[in-house]
């Protein structure tokens, strides 16, 4: 019996070499991996241990606090403003994945990054540590607070939606609003089982409060596409302001039926184009569009910013921000591949496949107000370091120019006439010059349409205060836009430094 | 080993050994205290002075009644008994340290608890000493001891999972605020009765009949008990839905019934049933789910437990897993140092992940250490399987040893991620009274059958007690044959 007791002993030895070999693996050649490693609550604890840097808004609104606690994590993370900047700000999680400016400027927050090596190293030196550095956002406190407001305690009992403002001179995002919105707190609970729990109640609403709608989430922008049909036409040069276009109650073209909103709307053959974005004219539009061609409308529509999907929306610096959904014209084409004239025909009143985020509409409208420059929209300003110096000051970028100055001027002329005479008339502000577009979107058969409202003001001096975008969805009880629209005017008049508070 | 050897009962060595274990141990406070106070205390060696005073009472009674015992036994497991109970200590002081309540007395909290079961350990396995003067004696209850092993470890299967279910595996009996593992009593009782069963049959099985590659293999119906235990570990796998106890009986099994028969045969046969039976729990997981899924569960975590979808899942998630690994690695070659590093971030750190919090703090240069001690108490209790002359007691001691040895493979493979993780206690680290009570007897035994191994053989046995004579014969045994 010895012999076999002897390979027992052999095979005991053989185990306890592998046990051996994993713990010089994990502890010898893995060492410096697994001491790094972003799981390691080690790290957590190291990040937490310095107080995380301020985010705030133009004027120095603090929009985070750091709370001591007693915990093995010394920094509790709070969002004092709760839902209103949610999803501007994120939340900063302590298991998984971090969102918003919180993920996107950590390495600032953190202290991590190499702007602050000069805190690092005098923390060294005291022993103590100086903390993250600063954010500071491009948001006006009032804009922002107003949007939220007026859009929480909308006049049609709407609990879904999403507002933005930018300043169109700089692409500075002036307020962001979604709607319904959530509470970041308990996410960034230094309690992971708090946390966790929180996530897992939001993210199986059906509403969807985590989901930005301002920046990720596409709808049907109805007749707001107008806007970009119209500079197709300005811009081929075959057409002006008045320009007699082709209209009437009812157009056929292939199985498409397109109606206008209302009988008394544009019912005779000619309408001016300046006219027929007054009064919003489907047929027209629709015929319009189909004339143009396909590609006008698509090109057109790309140049203004669809189909691109690498925006996000942060510092200028870094490519690292809110996420932008891409805004989409679909593919208006046969099974061929050849001109789909109904869809383009439905899709020149931005129905059909063409989907937009409201951020995309608050550009259409900034680039008009702009003279036909599209900037680069950013939320944040500055950069500094725990001592407030500035390592980082938002330098304006154009992003595209899709127009030149004249279409600009004229696209500009229509939307005023929009607001002064036409559909957009609750977006007026006195004391200002207000343009815009609305849009009734429908979608779904039978559910109510969403209500879209694009618009820009220019004060008494001239100068382009703010471009908007306000979109409300499935709003029931008729004139879906004309409430987008009310909304909107507040949000610039907040923008432009009155109303509000 | 010369004559002269034999005769020398090596209890002054063991002594020695033994002092020099609660040194490191005092050694172990003193920088533990260090680290967590910024001083070393002046009562910091109580502890180890407390729990040195325990091994010396078992000590004592060694010396009187199994005075030629392997010497390095006790003093090796003391080493690891007392390490446990000052890192159970350490976590403690910390733990009061982060919740701003007064640093616990050397009685309180989770070592406090440890020190005690240690010592009614020490007297289980003290008592076991005194009355079992002759490792024979045992195999008149084997039935009786076979029927209670597997009764134990049945035990948790049978009962609601709200009695029987920690984390996942049914394992446990808990009543109040008391829990029991019995499959740590199991596998002892097991043991007794296959080394009984084996050396009563171990002629019929070691039987050849057919030929094949050039080993022999059993014939079929000699196959009927080896199935019956495969079968019984498979329900072990499916209903108390852990690996590792069930690759723990199924190799205790295996082991001694390869010990007795000197078949390698049945060795091929053990595996490839076990690992078919695994890998069948693995696909029946899969596919099936139900009593089979958390064992997929934990296979598929181990196969990759740094993935996010594997690590942030709600429940049964890698989690522990991977802040194990990441406290080994943080602690890399040397070790944070006693007292210095944060093994408080590993969930259930007191028990099932002790030696990695250990690992973050010791380094890899102490976990060898350790890895060597525990080494050492199974090779020496293989020896005395070696050296001692009945084939029952070869069979107790080398199954004895052997499921220990198998024991900290299980789950030190787990937390290492060598193999998929299972909940077994880390013999005499965990905190817990189960697994220490019956760890200790299980070194009782190897105690006593290393005393009748080296013990002189013209000595008469060590003061007969009672009226029960030593049976020089095996209970029950037709014939004693011992093989050169």
């Amino acid at each position: 019996m010895n012999a076999p007791l002897r390979r027992a002993g052999v095979v005991i030895l053989v185990l306890f070499a592998l046990i051996f070999g994993k713990v010089n693996w994990i502890q010898g050649y893995k060492a410096d991996e697994y001491r790094t490693h972003a799981y390691n609550n080690r790290v957590t604890i190291a990040e937490y241990d310095r107080p995380r840097g301020a985010i705030e808004a133009v004027g120095g609104v603090a929009l985070t606090q750091n709370k001591e606690t007693n915990g093995e994590l010394k920094y509790q993370r709070l969002y004092p403003k709760k839902e209103i900047y949610a999803p501007i700000l994120g939340y900063k999680m302590v298991r998984g994945s971090s969102v918003g400016i919180e993920a996107a400027e950590n390495d600032i927050l953190s202290g991590a990054s190499d702007k602050l090596f000069a805190d690092r190293l005098s923390d060294m030196f005291t022993g103590e540590s100086k903390g993250g550095g600063n954010i500071v956002l491009s948001l006006n406190p009032r804009a922002q607070e107003v949007a939220w407001k007026e859009m929480v305690n909308n006049e049609r009992d709407v609990t879904k939606g999403a507002a933005v403002a930018i300043d169109p001179t700089t692409g500075a995002i002036q307020a962001l609003v979604s709607m319904p919105s959530y509470d970041p707190n308990p996410l960034a609970s230094n309690d992971a089982n708090v946390a966790a729990a929180a996530y897992k109640k939001l993210n199986a609403d059906k509403n969807q409060p985590l989901l930005n709608r301002a920046t990720a989430n596409t709808l049907p922008p109805g007749s707001v596409f107008k806007v970009i049909v119209s500079a197709a036409a300005l811009k081929s040069g075959q057409y002006s302001l008045d320009t007699q276009i082709p209209a009437g109650s009812v157009y056929r073209e292939g199985g498409a039926t397109i109606r206008n909103s209302e009988d008394e709307v544009c019912p005779g053959d000619q309408i001016s184009l300046k006219e027929a974005l007054t009064t919003s004219c489907n047929t027209g539009y629709s015929k319009l569009g189909v004339k143009l061609g396909r590609d006008a409308v698509v090109d057109m529509a790309k140049q203004f910013g669809f189909e691109d999907a690498s925006i996000k929306v942060g510092d200028l610096e870094s490519d690292k921000g809110l996420s932008v959904a891409a805004s989409r014209t679909g593919p208006i084409a046969n099974a061929d591949g050849s001109v789909d004239k109904s869809a383009l025909a439905q899709s020149s009143l931005g129905q059909r496949d063409v989907r937009m985020t409201p951020l995309q509409g608050a550009l259409i409208a900034a680039t008009v107000a702009n003279n036909g420059k599209q900037m680069k929209p950013y939320l944040v300003q500055q950069q500094l370091s725990s001592d407030r110096a500035t390592l980082y000051t938002a330098k304006p970028k154009t992003l595209r120019e899709p127009i030149d100055a004249q279409v600009a001027e004229g696209l500009r002329e229509m939307m005023v006439s929009v607001v002064q005479k036409g559909t957009g008339k609750k977006a007026r502000i006195d004391g200002f010059t207000v343009g815009g577009k609305t849009g009734t979107a429908q979608n779904a058969e039978g559910a109510d349409p969403h209500g879209w409202f694009i618009g820009f003001a220019y004060d008494e001096d001239g100068k382009a205060v703010s471009a908007v975008c306000v979109m409300l969805e499935n709003v029931p009880g008729g004139h879906a836009s004309a409430e987008a629209a009310r909304i909107a005017g507040l949000i610039m008049k907040a923008a432009a430094g009155q109303g509000g508070k | 080993m010369s004559r002269i050897r034999q005769w020398k009962t090596r209890r002054n060595a063991e002594l020695g050994l033994l002092l020099f274990a609660m040194l490191l141990v005092a050694a172990f406070g003193a920088t533990v205290e260090a680290n967590q106070f910024d001083e070393i205390r002046p009562n910091f060696w109580v502890p180890a002075a407390l729990i040195g005073a325990l091994f010396a009472g078992l000590h004592v009674v060694v010396r009187f009644t199994a005075p030629f015992a392997d010497p390095v036994l006790l003093p090796s497991v003391a080493l690891i008994n007392g390490i446990g109970v000052a890192f159970l200590r350490r976590l403690d002081i910390a733990r009061a340290i982060a919740q701003e309540k007064p640093i616990p007395t050397f009685f309180a909290d989770t070592s406090g608890r440890q020190l005690a079961w240690t010592l009614l350990s020490l007297i289980l396995a003290a008592v076991l000493l005194l009355l079992l003067r002759d490792h024979r004696i045992i195999s008149r209850y084997a039935y009786t001891l076979g029927l209670v092993g597997i009764v134990l470890m049945m035990i948790p299967a049978v009962l609601p999972a709200s009695i029987s279910e920690v984390n996942g595996a049914k394992l446990w009996i808990r009543i109040g605020s008391v829990s029991i593992q019995p499959g740590e009593f199991a596998k002892i009782a097991l043991v007794s009765f296959f080394a009984y069963y084996l050396v009563r049959k171990r002629e019929v099985l070691s039987l050849a009949s057919h030929r094949f590659l050039g080993l022999d293999f059993p014939r079929g119906r000699d196959l009927g008990p080896v199935v019956t235990v495969w079968l019984f570990s498979l329900l072990v796998l499916v209903f108390e839905k852990d690996l590792g106890t069930a690759l723990l009986y199924f190799g205790l099994f295996i082991v001694t019934l390869y010990v007795a028969t000197e078949r390698s045969s049945w060795l091929i046969i053990g595996l490839l049933l076990f690992f078919g039976g695994v890998y069948l729990a693995y696909l029946l997981g899969a596919s099936v789910g139900g009593p089979f899924a958390n064992f997929y569960d934990r296979a598929e975590l181990w196969l990759d437990p740094f993935s996010d979808a594997n690590y942030n899942r709600e429940s049964g998630n890698s989690y522990q897993l991977v802040q194990g690994l990441l406290g080994l690695g943080t602690g890399g070659l040397f070790g944070t140092g006693p007292g210095a590093g944060s093994p408080g971030t590993v969930p259930e750190v007191r028990t099932d992940f002790i030696f990695a919090g250990l690992g973050e703090e010791v380094g890899l240069f102490g976990l060898s250490a350790i890895l060597v001690l525990y080494l050492l108490i199974v090779e020496r209790g293989l020896h005395a399987a070696l050296a001692v002359r009945d084939s029952f007691g070869k069979l107790v001691a080398g199954g004895l040893a052997f499921t220990l040895g198998l024991q900290v493979f299980v789950i030190l493979g787990g937390i290492t991620g060598l193999i998929p993780l299972t909940g077994q206690t880390t013999p005499f680290l965990s905190a817990g009274g189960s697994s220490l009570m019956a760890n200790w007897l299980l070194i009782a035994m190897l105690l006593r059958i290393s005393d009748a191994a080296r013990r002189p053989a013209n000595s008469p046995p060590d003061r007969p007690s009672g009226p029960k004579k030593a049976p020089t014969q095996l209970h029950g045994a037709m014939t004693e044959v011992i093989k050169p």
